[in-house]
């Protein structure tokens, strides 16, 4: 993974606009969250190879990135996104990585699936 | 309670969810059994595919990750000495909304064919992670159903805040002070999780401290009655 570059990544979101995509879309504190901390609160959410299709999308922010996609009927959005995989030409591969490298927040497009 | 059997000949079926999971609280106890000519069977039920540490920096993303994840666990167990291991193919945070009589199955037919003397697991409640209680409450489980006289040993891992008040101190304390070259080979092996450097310092711990951090392991014999 390596930090985004959100003109590269603008021009793959265009790339894969108004088309059926496979989607990951993934955001959590990790499940030790309240183990090591009582004060903090557990929370994870996942899903992986739902189908969208976006009319629009765009990258904005000037890192943590946030994108937002323009379905037909309703919106896909994303905060904290840190990372992507440049080598990876099929796909749009984005996370958001912590200070000490942990994933928070995952956003995975692809024409196939997962 | 069947026989624990002498270690030459001791058969031990280790049922954990996540590659990692034998690294800081088994693999001591596992390569001294092993020395003593124990079969190690480990039977691993996900791949760790959710798993929030990428290596740092990042080198992992989720679609990468269970592949590097499987090469770590195949490493970590060369590292420990264990003789075969099973890949159960489970998917990771998920073991909890699984068919528990699909998941059942698959345990009970480690047991028939391997008849464990000692089974090592988590302790159902008390073992912080989902994935953890779940794997721990399958096997006690599936244990449970057999008849008291073929039911395994089975030691289990807690590690939960309330674990000494509700379940006591642990019943067996394994020194395995003499095996830390095989536990922190195996903690190594998986770089994607681990950054085994950075928190051991950059001086070279010494023996002692070591021994004091990672040489003794605990568990809690589960009673069935």
């Amino acid at each position: 993974m390596q930090p985004i570059h959100p003109e590269q990544v603008q021009q793959r979101i265009d790339a894969l606009k108004g088309q059926d995509l496979y989607i990951h879309l993934e955001m959590t504190t990790g499940a030790y969250a309240a183990h090591h901390d009582n004060t903090k609160h557990p929370a994870a959410t996942f899903v992986t190879n739902a189908t969208i299709r976006y009319l629009h999308g765009s990258i904005a922010g000037n890192g943590p990135y946030r994108v937002g996609l323009k379905m037909l009927n309703g919106w896909l959005y994303s905060e904290g996104l840190t990372h992507w995989e440049e080598t990876d030409s099929e796909r749009l591969i984005m996370a958001g990585h912590d200070s000490q490298g942990k994933l928070v927040v995952a956003l995975h497009l692809s024409r196939r699936p997962f | 309670m069947r026989d624990e059997g002498t270690s030459m000949n001791k058969r031990i079926l280790v049922i954990l969810p996540h590659p990692d999971d034998e690294a800081f609280g088994i693999a001591g106890t596992l390569a001294k059994a092993i020395r003593e000519g124990a079969k190690v069977t480990y039977a691993c039920l996900t791949l760790g595919e959710m798993g929030r540490n990428m290596g740092f920096p990042p080198f992992a993303n989720r679609i990468t990750l269970p592949a590097i994840r499987k090469l770590e666990l195949e490493e970590s167990c060369r590292a420990i000495g264990i003789q075969d291991l099973r890949m159960l193919g489970f998917h990771d945070k998920t073991i909890e909304f699984e068919d528990q009589d699909a998941l059942d199955a698959r345990i009970d037919g480690l047991l028939k064919e391997l008849h464990p003397d000692l089974v090592i697991t988590f302790y159902p409640g008390y073992a912080v992670h989902p994935d953890h209680d779940a794997t721990g409450a399958a096997v006690v489980r599936t244990i449970r159903r057999l008849p008291p006289e073929d039911r395994p040993v089975v030691h289990c891992v807690a590690f939960a805040k309330d674990t000494v008040q509700a379940l006591g101190h642990a019943d067996i304390v394994n020194d395995v002070g003499d095996f830390l070259r095989q536990k922190m080979a195996s903690i190594g092996a998986h770089k994607s999780q681990f950054q085994v450097a950075e928190w051991l310092g950059t001086n070279k711990p010494k023996e002692k401290e070591l021994r004091e951090r990672f040489g003794t392991e605990r568990f809690w014999t589960y009673r069935f009655e």
